[in-house]
């Protein structure tokens, strides 16, 4: 397969896991979201290691895995945080943080 | 053969995707990103990617998603949820917006390789050798830096999600019904703390804290 | 060589002024006064040194220049630190040097028991340090920085006794009076600076022939600025409502100061700028003009006023008025003559009235004064001595000088005629208030502090008070102290008054027509490029101004005898006949309403009209408040994007991620 399809599809991942950001509410969800994005990118790199015949790219989506479980870690570590305190799951009531 | 196992897989990986974003019960979205994660770990040995492809299962798949499990489960994130307002509606559409962006920019941008399947066969290419041997020799540094950033990740989960005592009397004190004294009554003691005031004294035998008896050790 | 002195000149009043302000604590009793009077003693002996020195040299290199520093690389313009050493400051310097050590030996015994002592002194050299400086300066930079030390050094002399509130008004009057004057001096110096490219004396008087056209306006408005510079530090109409106050000061200060040496300093500037008056006529005249007025003015008030400081302040300023105008007609010679003269009799004439305040207890008043000829004898002599010699009596000094100018303008014609008949009808008058002051405060009945004085006890007032307002001081620092000296009991005192009236008698020895000229031989090589300096008097013209002179200075005299002493109801009749005139010379032609209505109440009113309406208003509420809230309200517009929702933010970026892409995707 031409290279071009398997980035059509890492484009198509990216932004239904950007569209899962925006549209929903529970943090938890959110999150995995954001697991989507991160693996569209991966595809993409691994797709261009190919195209181009060199291991950077896939050496590039190691470190992004590492980077995402690391991301996970700490952002469920917050979910935690924030259930224990009896604060509403919801990103739309956690806007403590304006201006 | 290979478009076929390619479609199937690009097929599942799509699915997977919408999947975890319009499902309304968290756990069903988890459950479809696992999906969602093994499809693309197919992608990526179509690719000749091996060990990323066996990265992905092991780690994504494996921990990441048990980890997943394991805070949905927990949390439970079961209520119903009302919609989230306007962004319900232009969140998927910006989102369309920009892959039909990417789309035109990747296509329409003249790249060279992309019409054509990739660079000729190496061998061992993708390989955990060939691979192992680029993460100790030149990209050493990104490698000890990820293994840094897993340490600060584990210690801050560790941080964040840890129960902490004294806490348990804010709570208290926050659900306690304090009540205003205007300036300058009140004796030195109350001032000082050492002695609540007589008003104070009174609420603590009616409210509870929620969460049941605060003070037993261990077990959450 | 001359010019290593004349640095010397500079230097010990200068070391004088910084050792006694540093080291007043420690020294003891007179030391100050002593150290000072030996500073500035050594700066006479400097002087004279300088003079034989410059002597030695043949007339035609009599000018030098000495430069200690050069600040020409730092703005560009050839300033430095430079002296010029000619005839002209050669004379200065000696008059200046030999007059103050005179006044400080003075002050030596009039100043004791004042709790300021020591500052007076230190106060006192300074001024002779910034006198010597601008008489010294050999360019403009040089002069400014003296006219500005010398302002200083006057306000802080006028100011000495500083919880008067008079005294500190007077130097705050006179202070920004002098400001005036400075502004006009820098202005001056400035045009000059434009057009001729130097601040230098010597080249400026040598360019300007080349660079100005005759008598252009640019020259003329150039010198009359620097005539406002000389008017305001010479007391000259209508800048000269500042030196019957200054007489707030102690007595041997207005005897320095504002007698012999800061008020001639505008002569000295008129004087040493001669090329540009010259070559600009216009303003030579106007500036003649106003010290003819001045000269008039100043006799007639000096007829009715009661303070004797201030009777002698008004003769300054008149004789001031003839030297102005003798210098600004090209009596250069004569006028600097009268300058030299005028500083001997006038300093004696102040040193006098200082013995008499003293006896009086600090009391000014003529009213109060009279019948002091036996009780006083010494200062009576000496008074009598320098009041001859002011009215131009054959043969003092006065007489020589004040008909030298008065000769010449006769001599040169024309306007300057009508010049000339004022100075005389001028000179009458000086008769006239000259022997007003003497007649009332030494003949006739003694007053009480006269008689007490007479049997051996000099008088003390009980509470010392303001001699002008009358209010109660005490005696500790700020205000005068409780003792007060007479000359016949002070030997400092006689020495100097007697000093000053040997040189009255015999100073006008040098320039008698006919016979010597040394004043006018000497300062040749300084007027050397003068069209005016040379039309100089035939002996025979001379001798006629002289006997034309003295025969007035008899008549004045006699019409004061006459007024006072023959019939001694006469000064009251006739200052009820002619009420209106009196009242008008009482306050002193309405000058200082005149000023306070034209200047003074507009500058209150600028003020006040800033404080509560431009300040508040527009800087504190328009620039300021308006700054502030146009970012205030900014702020809080850019607040708004900070909502606290995560959704937002992530739509936010993606949006503008998407928009960044497509632009960079249009514009490939």
């Amino acid at each position: 397969m031409a290279i071009g399809w398997y980035l059509v599809v890492s484009a198509l991942i990216f932004c239904i896991g950007a569209g899962g950001v925006l549209a929903r509410r529970n943090p938890l969800v959110i999150l995995l979201c954001l697991e989507l994005m991160l693996n569209g990118a991966n595809l993409a790199l691994v797709a261009f290691a190919r195209m181009w015949g060199t291991e950077t790219g896939q050496v590039f989506a190691l470190i992004v895995m590492v980077v995402a479980a690391a991301e996970v870690t700490v952002g469920l570590g917050l979910i935690v945080a924030i259930y224990r305190r009896r604060m509403p799951i919801d990103v739309d009531e956690l806007s403590e943080l304006h201006g | 053969m290979t478009p076929v196992l390619f479609f199937i897989a690009a097929i599942g990986a799509i699915s997977g995707a919408i999947g975890v974003v319009t499902l309304r019960n968290p756990f069903y979205s988890v459950l479809c990103l696992a999906f969602h994660l093994v499809s693309l770990a197919a992608l990526f040995l179509l690719l000749r990617a091996e060990f990323v492809a066996a990265g992905q299962v092991v780690v994504y798949a494996g921990a990441v998603m048990v980890l997943y499990v394991f805070v949905v489960a927990y949390v439970g994130g079961g209520e119903q949820l009302p919609s989230g307002g306007v962004l319900k509606v232009l969140g998927p559409l910006f989102a369309l917006a920009l892959a039909i962006e990417l789309c035109i920019a990747m296509l329409g941008s003249g790249l060279a390789g992309i019409k054509g399947k990739g660079a000729p066969f190496i061998p061992g290419f993708g390989t955990p050798k060939h691979i192992g041997a680029l993460f100790l020799t030149t990209y050493l540094f990104p490698f000890e830096a990820a293994s840094i950033l897993l340490l600060i990740a584990a210690v801050g989960a560790v941080v964040l999600a840890r129960r902490r005592r004294g806490l348990e009397r804010d709570e208290e004190a926050e659900l306690r019904v304090r009540a205003p004294r205007p300036a300058y009554t009140g004796t030195m003691a109350e001032a000082a703390g050492i002695r609540p005031a007589a008003h104070e004294q009174e609420p603590q035998p009616e409210v509870e804290p929620v969460g049941g008896p605060a003070h037993s050790p261990g077990g959450w | 060589m001359p010019t290593t002195y004349a640095w010397l000149v500079l230097l010990c009043p200068l070391v004088g002024t910084v050792v006694i302000g540093l080291l007043f604590r420690i020294l003891p009793g007179r030391a100050p006064g002593w150290i000072a009077t030996l500073a500035i003693a050594l700066s006479f002996v400097f002087s004279v040194l300088t003079l034989i020195a410059l002597l030695n040299r043949s007339p035609a290199h009599r000018e030098l220049t000495s430069t200690l520093w050069n600040y020409n690389f730092t703005a560009g313009v050839d300033a430095r630190l430079q002296i010029l050493v000619d005839p002209l400051s050669v004379f200065m310097i000696l008059v200046v040097s030999g007059v103050s050590t005179l006044i400080h030996l003075y002050s030596v015994s009039y100043m004791w028991q004042d709790r300021g002592y020591s500052r007076y002194f230190s106060y006192l050299n300074y001024f002779v340090f910034s006198m010597l400086l601008l008489v010294l300066a050999g360019n403009f930079v040089l002069l400014i920085v003296g006219w500005a030390f010398v302002g200083a050094a006057s306000y802080l002399l006028i100011s000495f006794w500083y919880r008067r509130t008079t005294a500190t008004r007077a130097g705050l009057k006179a202070f920004v009076i002098n400001v005036v004057g400075d502004v006009g001096l820098v202005i001056g110096t400035f045009l000059l600076f434009k057009h001729t490219g130097t601040v230098d004396f010597l080249r400026t008087f040598h360019e300007v022939r080349h660079v100005f056209a005759y008598d252009s306006p640019d020259l003329v408005a150039a010198c009359l600025l620097l005539g406002v510079g000389a008017f305001a530090k010479s007391a000259q109409v209508p800048l000269h409502t500042w030196l019957p106050d200054a007489m707030e000061g102690p007595t041997p200060v207005s005897a320095l100061i504002h007698a012999a040496t800061m008020v001639t300093a505008g002569v000295y500037l008129i004087a040493r700028m001669h090329p540009l008056f010259e070559h600009a006529p216009t303003a030579a005249d106007v500036t003649a003009i106003g010290g003819c007025l001045t000269l008039l003015i100043a006799g007639t008030i000096a007829l009715v006023m009661v303070d004797i400081k201030r009777v002698i302040a008004y003769s300054t300023m008149s004789q001031i008025g003839y030297m102005i105008m003798a210098v600004s007609v090209g009596a250069y010679s004569a006028g600097l003559f009268h300058l030299m003269t005028h500083a001997f009799f006038k300093a004696g004439l102040f040193m006098g009235a200082g013995s008499i305040i003293g006896a009086m207890a600090g009391v000014q008043s003529l009213d109060r004064m009279s019948g002091f000829r036996r009780a006083l004898p010494f200062t009576f002599v000496c008074f009598l001595v320098s009041g001859l010699a002011l009215s131009g009596l054959p043969p003092f000094s006065g007489w020589l000088s004040k008909d030298d100018i008065l000769g010449y303008l006769d001599h040169r014609g024309g306007g300057f005629e009508i010049l000339g008949i004022a100075g005389y009808v001028g000179a009458l008058l000086t008769g006239v208030y000259t022997f007003r002051m003497i007649f009332r405060a030494f003949y006739g009945e003694p007053c009480p502090e006269a008689r007490e004085l007479e049997h051996g006890h000099l008088a003390h007032a009980d509470v010392p008070r303001n001699p002008m307002t009358g209010e109660e001081e005490d005696t500790d620092i700020g205000f005068p102290g409780p003792g007060h000296y007479i000359a016949e009991r002070e030997w400092p005192m006689r020495v100097a008054m007697g000093a000053l009236a040997l040189l009255t008698v015999v100073g006008g020895a040098v320039q008698i027509p006919g016979v010597d000229d040394a004043v006018t031989r000497f300062l040749d090589p300084t007027f050397a490029d003068s069209r005016l300096a040379h039309l100089q008097v035939h002996s025979g013209p001379a001798w006629i101004g002289l006997v034309v002179g003295g025969l007035i200075a008899v008549v004045g005299i006699g019409i004061a005898y006459r007024i006072w002493i023959v019939a001694p109801g006469t000064a009251t009749a006739l200052r009820e006949r002619f009420a209106a005139a009196y009242t008008f010379l009482v306050n002193k032609w309405y000058f200082d309403e005149l000023i306070d209505f034209a200047v003074v109440r507009p500058a209150l009113w600028l003020g006040g009209f800033t404080t509560s309406v431009l300040e508040p208003g527009v800087i504190s509420g328009a620039v300021t408040s308006g700054t502030i809230g146009i970012v205030r309200a900014g702020s809080a517009a850019v607040r708004r994007a900070q909502t606290g929702f995560v959704r937002y933010y992530a739509a936010a970026m993606i949006v503008c991620l998407s928009g960044v892409a497509l632009y960079f995707l249009i514009s490939s």
